[in-house]
């Protein structure tokens, strides 16, 4: 026992004085927190977040006005070290913060927040659970509904199926929320769900899924899935020699990006999503001109919320007139009247909010066209 | 004698626990304990009440368990759904300030449920795996803890006016959903305190000690160090086997309940997975297998270890794993034993842990 | 029928490569009595160096694979050194533990390395049949260009078997038999069966246990690499955590053939592969995993030591 005790001693006193003096203090600025999975499974989105948000402060601060200090904490995508992480920020003095980037670590550090008056944004975590009974929680991103409804109704518009089979990620709340009002949007507009299948975050094989889909006589699969999964699924199908139609939503942002990745799997691939790095508008082609350089990529949908986050934030906090010196629980309330009157135009379209803190915004639809984006109207 | 001398050791672990809690208490009282560091207080309980638990299993009645976290899942579910159905017999307080307030009492309740829910689990888990040994009976229960793990991900349960339902989809369920399949709970209210996660290391501290000094838990030490010896002066090996792991599993659904309701939502099945398993044995091991003292000391200091190397940013979970390496080179290798034995004076151990045979 | 038959190739896929895992999870627990965990992340590392050797540098596939076999053997061997050789004489779980740091350790550095981000791994073995097809003349490249999944078996329209599952399959059979022979027929392999039956006879006998354990390190993580390749043909997505998962499966295949058995490794690995795919394909998607482990349950219940296990008699 005394040797482990002396051991742990030694290596927790080793790891403290390594850590002194990492804090630079900057008095002047407002101080922003974010929080996201910057380890394990998820880290790519929340490294995305980080990656354009810190871009997004990095220009903000270069205007010269209200400067911005950007603190930056890893959740690993679990609730637990998400609160640890707002309770870090929280000493750290953090005035808002910028996340969480999923789901089920924003609800329940959404719920701290709440208790503490501290304002959230979130980038990207869409559940409407998020700022359901909370005025400090807003979204950045479309909520599940919507995307859901949108993807009903633009394969209905445009006639592209009459047997459309889904393939959701069940252990993901945001998969199954787009999954269920799309289902429901389907029974109001008489679109026929011939197959439902789901599948887990540690599913490689999508044989079973692709399958019954394809016994199901299903020729259009709807993804309201990540990219990653759905590169394995194109893989799969295609192995399988099952070429069905495929329709994505935002979470699917970023299959191109992927090094390595065969674009002609995806051909013809629709998706919704409100950002896209083909867009030729001044934000855009700046952002992705900007993100290439520091980080020698295309920026994927989860960077453009974060700098989108930033600039919302920038402008909420110029018009509520916050400084470093505001407390949090004023910044909160300031911040709260601010965003409701707020109208910005990001990389990922124009934005306004309504009270329940939820988004506006018009979603664009993309379709992939020799390895690129083309936006359809 | 001898039992009076374990007796006055067991009380001096009391009294050290209970002075760890004063101290704590009064630094938050003081307003000098910083919030990450107290964000973790309950968190520190869970995993102390863990390790111990997962100890008694695996130190005092040597079976190596790799799913320990399974018992602490049902543990969390069962009592979150009994803590809001208790909520219409026990309304919320307003304010939580008094120690035996409605929440309090209801998070009793419901870690009580917590712990009969995992120790049915336990035993059905304990018969077959008990007939098993060794590295068998480790993958053994592994699989079980995957097992919970996948069953729960399927699991809807909504309470209605004082009733429960059981569900395998969310739709046309009728009240409030509490446990929404593989997102996790929501809607239930953060009642877990510091107060009550220290009265629940107590119990199990109390419950540990008093087993491993007693006959039976000598018995169990029998059967670890030799079976066939054991058997052969008629003890019932599979009785007490049984014994030190149904009671590891109530604990540890008991250290599950607490640490469903410190958080307000998102407690998830997949929380509860192998690596969680995996986290808790790595406390016990650093700890010193069947060395109650040794797992406490770990469990707090290695849960407050990643919030430490928060500094470190990207390279946090690097040097996390850095230092488990070494400290596990430095207390295991001939070499560092013999360094930290001429470094520091002898001193005999006394705390009434069960040895250190693996 | 079609579809059932089907499935049972998709799990024929799927077992091949838990297959390949398990044979160097196996290897390594038959020798040095240890569960390596870290044995998924050094297949990680193997995917990631093959992917960076055709990738970025351009070599040829069988460049990229060989130097993914060389720089595991080297990790597995230098792995060995420094954080288990000193704990030889300690207890098994301390090794344990420090197996789980290892693991820790390699997928932290791979998310520094390589971030976060997903690689798509090139259909590698495919390719390398399609390039083995033209060289030995047995195909022109329009041939292979007009059709799609070259090599594959055609059954009928739904049913074939790809040509990286048969690749696979041939490789867990080669890799299999070569094991046996070697450890059944060479002085080293003898030198490595006596040391896992006895460790300190086999030391009186003048076996060097370090190094004979080394040497077993070397071979289960060249192995690891080859699987790591095999893994990311079939399943492309590459990730820091990509060996985590298919390393727990592929150690539970061990157990189930029984652990330390050669043979029982790969009859293990295909069998919970039928049976994931089946369980996935007629019980539920949810519960594929659950129905493997209750499998495996039954399994040990009914044969402790598992399929091919030997019955280990106690010691008094």
């Amino acid at each position: 026992m005394k040797k482990t005790f002396v051991a742990l001693l030694l290596a927790v006193a080793l790891t403290l004085t390594m850590a002194c003096g990492a804090f630079a203090e900057d008095a002047a600025a407002v101080k922003v927190g974010l929080i996201g999975p910057m380890t394990g499974a998820a880290a790519s989105y929340g490294t995305s977040v980080a990656q354009g948000a810190e871009l997004a402060v990095s220009e903000v601060n270069a205007l010269g006005g209200v400067q911005i200090e950007l603190n930056v904490q890893d959740d690993q995508h679990d609730p637990e070290t998400s609160i640890n992480a707002y309770n870090a920020l929280w000493d750290w003095g953090a005035q808002m913060i910028i996340g969480t980037v999923t789901t089920g670590p924003c609800i329940a550090v959404g719920a701290e927040a709440y208790n503490d008056r501290m304002f959230m944004l979130t980038p990207s975590a869409s559940s409407t659970d998020v700022t359901a009974d909370k005025d400090n929680v807003y979204q950045l991103c479309f909520t599940d509904p919507v995307m859901g409804s949108s993807a009903a109704q633009y394969i209905v518009d445009n006639g592209l199926s009459n047997a459309v089979a889904v393939i959701y990620n069940n252990a993901d709340t945001y998969s199954t929320g787009i999954y269920q009002a799309f289902k429901s949007t389907a029974a109001e507009l008489g679109l026929t769900i011939v197959s439902e299948t789901t599948f887990t975050d540690d599913t490689t094989d999508f044989s079973v899924q692709l399958t019954e889909a394809r016994e199901a006589g299903a020729d259009l699969i709807f993804l309201p899935i990540y990219y990653t999964p759905a590169s394995m699924i194109f893989q799969q199908a295609d192995a399988m020699g099952y070429a069905p139609a495929y329709v994505g939503v935002d979470g699917m942002d970023g299959i191109l990006n992927i090094e390595g990745f065969d674009t002609s799997l995806a051909e013809g691939v629709v998706l919704l999503t409100p950002f896209s790095a083909a867009a030729t508008d001044d934000l855009t082609v700046n952002f992705v001109s900007k993100y290439n350089e520091l980080y020698g990529a295309n920026p994927d949908q989860f960077a453009a919320d974060g700098y989108d986050c930033v600039y919302a934030l920038y402008a909420a906090i110029n018009n509520a007139g916050i400084t470093a010196e505001t407390s949090p629980e004023d910044a909160c309330d300031m911040l709260i009247a601010a965003m409701q009157e707020l109208d910005v135009t990001g990389v990922t379209g124009e934005m306004t909010w309504d009270a329940t803190g939820a988004v506006t915004k018009t979603p664009r639809v993309v379709r992939i066209e020799n390895g690129t984006y083309v936006s359809v109207e | 004698m001898k039992l009076k001398k374990s007796t006055i050791n067991n009380l001096i672990s009391y009294g050290i626990v209970i002075a760890a809690f004063i101290i704590c208490q009064s630094m938050v009282s003081a307003g000098i304990m910083s919030r990450s560091l107290r964000g973790q207080l309950v968190p520190i309980c869970v995993y102390i009440v863990m390790a111990v638990s997962l100890n008694l299993t695996v130190g005092i009645s040597g079976e190596l368990s790799l799913g320990h976290a399974g018992f602490m899942s049902v543990g969390a579910f069962s009592g979150i759904v009994a803590v809001a159905w208790l909520e219409s017999l026990i309304p919320a307080d307003a304010q939580t300030t008094s120690l035996l307030a409605n929440d309090t009492v209801r998070l009793l309740l419901g870690m009580v449920v917590g712990g009969v829910f995992a120790g049915i689990a336990g035993v059905i888990v304990g018969v077959p795996v008990l007939r098993l040994r060794g590295d068998y009976l480790a993958i053994v229960t592994l699989a079980f803890g995957e097992i919970i793990r996948n069953v729960i991900n399927c699991l809807y349960v909504s309470v209605d006016s004082g009733r429960v339902y059981i569900a395998l989809d969310n739709l046309d369920m009728l009240g409030e959903i509490v446990v929404n399949g593989p997102a996790g709970t929501r809607g239930v209210s953060r009642i877990s305190t510091f107060a009550v996660g220290f009265a629940l290391v107590l119990f199990t501290l109390f419950v540990v000690l008093n087993l491993i000094n007693s006959r039976s838990g000598r018995a169990i030490m029998a059967c670890r160090d030799s079976r066939i010896a054991a058997e052969s002066v008629g003890i019932n090996v599979t009785k007490y086997r049984m014994m030190a792991f149904v009671t590891s599993a109530v604990l540890a659904g008991m250290a599950g309940t607490l640490f469903g309701l410190n958080l307000s939502s998102s407690v998830t099945a997949s929380k509860f997975d192998f690596n969680t398993s995996i986290l808790v044995l790595v406390f016990v091991v650093l700890g010193g297998i069947g060395n109650i003292w040794g797992s406490i000391i770990a469990a707090a200091l290695l849960t407050v270890l990643p919030e430490l190397l928060r500094e470190f940013n990207d390279y946090r979970m690097l040097v996390y794993a850095i230092v488990l390496i070494l400290v596990m080179l430095m207390t295991n290798t001939p070499a560092a034993r013999a360094f930290f034995a001429r470094i520091l004076p002898r001193r005999r151990g006394n705390d009434g842990k069960g040895g250190e045979a693996a | 029928m079609t579809l059932f038959l089907e499935r049972i190739i998709s799990g024929i896929n799927l077992g091949s490569i838990y297959a390949i895992i398990a044979l160097g999870y196996t290897m390594v627990y038959g020798i040095a009595r240890m569960l390596n965990f870290a044995h998924g992340d050094v297949i990680m590392i193997g995917a990631y160096i093959c992917f960076v050797a055709i990738g970025s540098l351009s070599l040829p596939p069988l460049v990229g694979v060989l130097l993914a076999v060389a720089v595991c053997t080297i990790l597995g061997v230098v792995i060995e050194r420094l954080a288990y050789r000193p704990l030889r004489q300690s207890a098994s779980l301390a090794v344990l533990i420090t197996a789980i740091g290892v693991s820790y350790l390699l997928q932290n550095l791979a998310q520094l390395i390589w971030t976060a981000d997903t690689k798509s791994f090139p259909p590698l073995v495919q390719t390398v049949i399609e390039q083995a097809a033209v060289t030995l003349g047995l195909a022109t490249p329009e041939e292979i260009a007009a059709s799609p999944n070259f090599g594959s078996i055609v059954i009928s329209a739904n049913l074939r078997i790809s040509g990286t599952t048969i690749v696979t399959i041939l490789a867990n059979i080669l890799i299999m038999i070569g094991l046996t022979l070697f450890t059944g027929h060479t002085k080293t392999g003898k030198a490595m069966r006596a040391v896992s039956e006895d460790r300190g006879a086999a030391e009186l006998m003048g076996i060097s246990v370090n190094r004979t354990i080394a040497l077993t390190f070397a071979i289960g993580s060249a192995l690891a690499a080859i699987a790591g390749v095999l893994l990311c043909s079939t399943y492309q997505a590459l990730q820091p955590t990509t060996g985590s998962m298919p390393g727990i499966k592929a150690f539970t295949a061990a157990v189930f053939g029984g652990i330390g058995s050669i043979p029982g490794a790969m009859i293990g690995g295909i069998l919970l592969g039928i049976i994931e795919i089946l369980g996935n394909g007629y019980v539920s998607t949810q519960l594929g995993d659950a129905f493997v482990f209750a499998v495996l349950i039954v399994v040990l219940l009914v044969k402790p030591t598992g399929l091919l296990g030997k019955k280990v008699s106690e010691k008094v």
